[in-house]
């Protein structure tokens, strides 16, 4: 009788199908590091019981068919871009053990931007980063963590700092963000430190189980094949070379202090699995549909022909609320029943800029929401009436706020308004209220929408009391302005 | 009929909750980050995530591992963030895994502009990445299609297990016109092949490596298959007067719209000229307008980029009608005015090719 109180983890395959060539042996060189951490990953998975709630995302380099061999949920990602897979697992699957497997050149060269940023956003995930100074797959060329003087193939004179800068310390590094909970550089050189590195990886483990954010742990791993050594030497070079430059121990640990984040529970509490209809969606988006006046009444008897369907182009600087004077017109108009369309200037966020946009309102189906020849420009300063005026069509309409614009229009062939916009609002207590003037007298003119609809409107698109007020108050005052011309 | 009125750029992501879609990775760009803002407002109301990437490179690789999770997941960019995610889509692609991207395009090469162009066209249609695949591309022209074309975009991305793209620019993006809300939800199907960590799925492997060249090969062929049933059956296209057409204009997107408007003056006018608009532009509606070359005397192009999508109305003509193509680049969309008097010119210039080509088929028969 006897107890076999030593053998091959249950995470590991007990026969690799997947593997192309010998399925008992892995693809891995004699005395490569990979074969230990895949090891002390899979017996950790073992003792927590976290077998089939385990992810592991390989890396491009040798690991990258680390699926041959882990009996897991597999996941291969894109050279570098691991731990931003590993972010959208987790945050998709709070209740998977998301492992991230990276070698150097993966996670510290072309990955960089992706480690830095998952680390500090503290993803509660795990990363096991293999430093062994080299791009192994490749055949040997310099990685971020190469020594200075070192050779590889593309150093063949050895790493020069003052050529290709000096090694990354990725553990320093990343240990010097709020964001990651526990840090910490292991070695593969000799019992003791296999242990240790075995300790670290269960720990790392842990710390994502608990739920108590981002774990990494560095391991200085033997390359005999890249360093053209035999594996003794690769350790002895661990040892003496290595970690002259990669010192060992625990960089940051605030898993006993840090609360748990991203929990499983957390997001069990959200509305998803409850919702059952769009009515419910939108409730919960707070979209609130309007319900439109029809049949559409741009009838003859209310609206003279020449104001019918407008093509209306408003213009003016920047601040002077141009966009807002169109999306009401346009939101009041569906109210209606019409066909709208509004399609803004867009620029960059820079102040003083001018500002257009283009508003249609139809009894038809709009072709091009694009307003080229404006039935009405309404034109809130001079650049845009200078721009704009050349463009409205014969029979058209200029409305314009004479406050601002002291020369008239030049064209004959079509109707002007001038509309002291500005002046009034000033006087009703905030220029800025100009456009509603101007929008108030553009109403009261053509009877294109009726004021009552276009105040309802204003009172769901602002929620400000007091400039509510001021916008009602200015584009009554507009009204007033046309029926006492 | 209850109606909001929204920007194109959030009708997109209204579309996409209701298509159960509960994901959102991306990186800020003009004018695509109306998509990112609304994802970051509504996403958490939903129950869903909204994660703000460091690139576009993390955020289509997050999108990546949200897909491979088995998770409805999008991701939004412009012309540059597009670049920048081609080797993400390439890898969808090769991995097999459904996701939906919103390119709203701006003007480039390099930095360019803000304003709208259609010159992500070869990019995104022909694949900007590495490796034989394919993406669908559905390119909208309103705002409510912005929201209904990306439902539809989730579930062709599950039928077909691929990356779906939403084609559109700066223009539709920007402008806000009624949509009608949806009055059904997309219920993403079942997806036994995803990697959620459970006992069920333990055994599943996402990947795109095939060491192997005969079994790289295969897994070719069989992506091959399904882009083949995809171009049988998800071809879309709007058809405008074209029945009588001599002329028959062919533009997407914001084109499509200044074209429609342009078509009816010319009708106006007497001019037979009719509108096609493809609204998938892979599968590009290729036997459509191959058909319609037998009574359209001759077609126009207009498009926002140098010459791109009047390639493959060429391919799909095949020299059988002249194909003229009228462009305005740089971030200028043209006017109906502008069109029309393209048609007008176009229409003209027919004719006197029509004789000419009589001609030449004279004397060669000499």
């Amino acid at each position: 009788m006897y107890v076999r109180a030593y053998g091959k983890p249950k995470s590991i395959y007990g026969v690799f199908e997947r593997k192309p060539g010998d399925p008992r042996t892995t693809h891995y060189c004699p005395g490569c590091g990979h074969g230990n951490v895949h090891k002390y990953i899979a017996e950790a998975i073992d003792d927590f019981g976290i077998q089939d709630r385990t992810i592991l995302i390989s890396p491009v380099g040798c690991a990258v068919f680390a699926y041959y061999y882990f009996d897991v949920g597999n996941v291969q990602a894109a050279h570098g871009r691991a731990p931003a897979v590993a972010t959208a697992i987790k945050r998709a699957r709070p209740d998977s053990i998301v492992i991230s497997y990276q070698g150097d050149g993966d996670l510290a060269a072309i990955g960089g931007n992706e480690i830095l940023h998952a680390a500090n956003r503290g993803e509660n995930i795990t990363v096991f980063f293999i430093n062994n100074a080299i791009y192994g797959m490749t055949g040997g060329q310099m990685a971020p963590t190469t020594l200075p003087g070192q050779i590889t193939t593309t150093t063949p004179m050895g790493r020069a700092p003052e050529r290709e800068g000096f090694p990354l310390r990725v553990s320093e590094l990343l240990a010097s963000l709020e964001g990651p909970t526990y840090i910490e550089r292991v070695a593969l050189f000799d019992n003791k430190s296999r242990m240790r590195a075995r300790k670290a990886i269960r720990k790392a483990i842990q710390v994502q189980l608990e739920g108590r954010g981002f774990s990494l742990v560095e391991i200085l791993s033997p390359c005999p094949t890249g360093w053209g050594m035999t594996p003794a030497q690769a350790c002895e070079w661990i040892q003496k070379e290595m970690l002259r430059y990669f010192p060992l121990g625990v960089f940051k640990d605030v898993s006993a202090t840090r609360p748990p984040v991203h929990t499983a529970a957390s997001r069990e509490a959200m509305p998803l699995p409850s919702v059952a209809s769009p009515e419910d969606i939108f409730a919960l988006l707070g979209l609130e549909g309007v319900e439109s006046v029809s049949p559409p009444l741009m009838r003859e008897t209310e609206i003279p022909a020449r104001y019918r369907n407008p093509r209306i182009k408003v213009a003016g600087f920047g601040g002077q609320g141009v966009l807002f004077l169109g999306r009401l017109l346009a939101e009041a108009g569906m109210r209606q029943g019409y066909h709208v369309s509004w399609l803004p200037s867009y620029g960059p966020e820079m102040r003083g800029g001018t500002a257009h946009c283009h508003v249609t309102i139809s009894t038809e189906p709009i072709a091009s929401p694009l307003v080229s020849r404006p039935s009405v420009l309404i034109a809130m300063n001079q650049p845009s009436l200078e721009r704009f005026e050349p463009e409205v069509i014969p029979g058209g309409l200029i409305l314009y706020d004479s406050s601002l614009i002291s020369t008239r229009p030049r064209r004959t062939d079509v109707e002007t308004l001038p509309v002291p916009a500005t002046q009034i609002a000033d006087q009703l207590g905030g220029a800025k209220a100009a456009n509603m003037v101007a929008l108030g007298a553009y109403l009261g003119l053509t009877k294109v929408l009726p004021a009552e609809s276009v105040i309802v409107t204003l009172e769901r698109m602002v929620e400000n009391r007091s400039l509510l007020e001021l916008n009602v108050k200015s584009l009554q005052a507009g009204l007033d302005y046309v029926s006492a011309r | 009929m209850a109606r909001v009125l929204m920007k194109g750029n959030e009708a997109a992501i209204i579309g996409a909750i209701l298509a159960g879609c509960r994901s959102f990775y991306g990186y800020p760009i003009t004018p695509a980050s109306e998509l990112a803002e609304a994802a970051a407002r509504y996403f958490p109301l939903v129950g869903g995530t909204f994660l703000q990437a460091e690139s576009e490179v993390a955020a289509i690789n997050m999108v990546y591992g949200a897909a491979a999770a088995g998770e409805r997941t999008m991701t939004a960019s412009s012309g540059p963030g597009l670049s920048l995610m081609q080797e993400g889509i390439s890898y969808l692609a090769g991995a097999e895994l459904p996701a939906v991207i919103v390119d709203v395009m701006r003007g480039g090469p390099g930095l360019g502009n803000i304003a709208p162009e259609q010159s992500d066209y070869h990019q995104i249609v022909k694949g900007g990445g590495h490796g034989n695949y394919r993406t669908i591309v559905l390119a909208p022209n309103s705002v409510q299609e912005m929201c209904d074309l990306t439902m539809l975009a989730f579930e062709l991305a599950d039928r077909y297990r691929n990356p779906v793209i939403v084609l559109t620019d700066g223009f539709i993006g920007q402008m806000m016109e009624p949509v009608e809300l949806p009055r059904t939800l997309a219920r993403p199907s079942e997806k036994p092949w995803a990697v959620t960590g459970t006992a069920e799925t333990r055994p599943n492997l996402i990947t795109s490596i095939y060491l192997n060249p005969e079994e790289l090969e295969a897994h070719i062929r069989r992506l091959e298959a399904k882009y083949a049933h995809a171009a049988r059956h998800v071809v879309m296209y709007e058809k405008h007067r074209t029945e009588d057409a001599e002329l028959i204009a062919i533009g997407y997107g914001i084109v499509s719209r200044v074209l429609k408007a342009a078509v009816e003056q010319a009708r106006a006018e007497g001019l037979k000229v009719g509108l096609f608009r493809p609204i998938t532009l892979w599968p590009f509606p290729s036997r459509e307008i191959s058909v319609m070359a037998d009574w359209a005397r001759c077609f126009l192009v207009v498009e926002l980029s140098h010459g791109q999508l009047v390639e493959d109305v060429r391919l799909a003509v095949h020299g059988e009608r002249p194909v003229k193509l009228y462009t305005r680049v740089g971030g200028i969309v043209p006017t109906a005015e502008e069109l029309l008097e393209q048609i007008r010119k176009v229409s003209e210039e027919n004719d006197v090719r029509a004789s000419l080509r009589e001609t030449e088929e004279y004397l060669w028969g000499v």
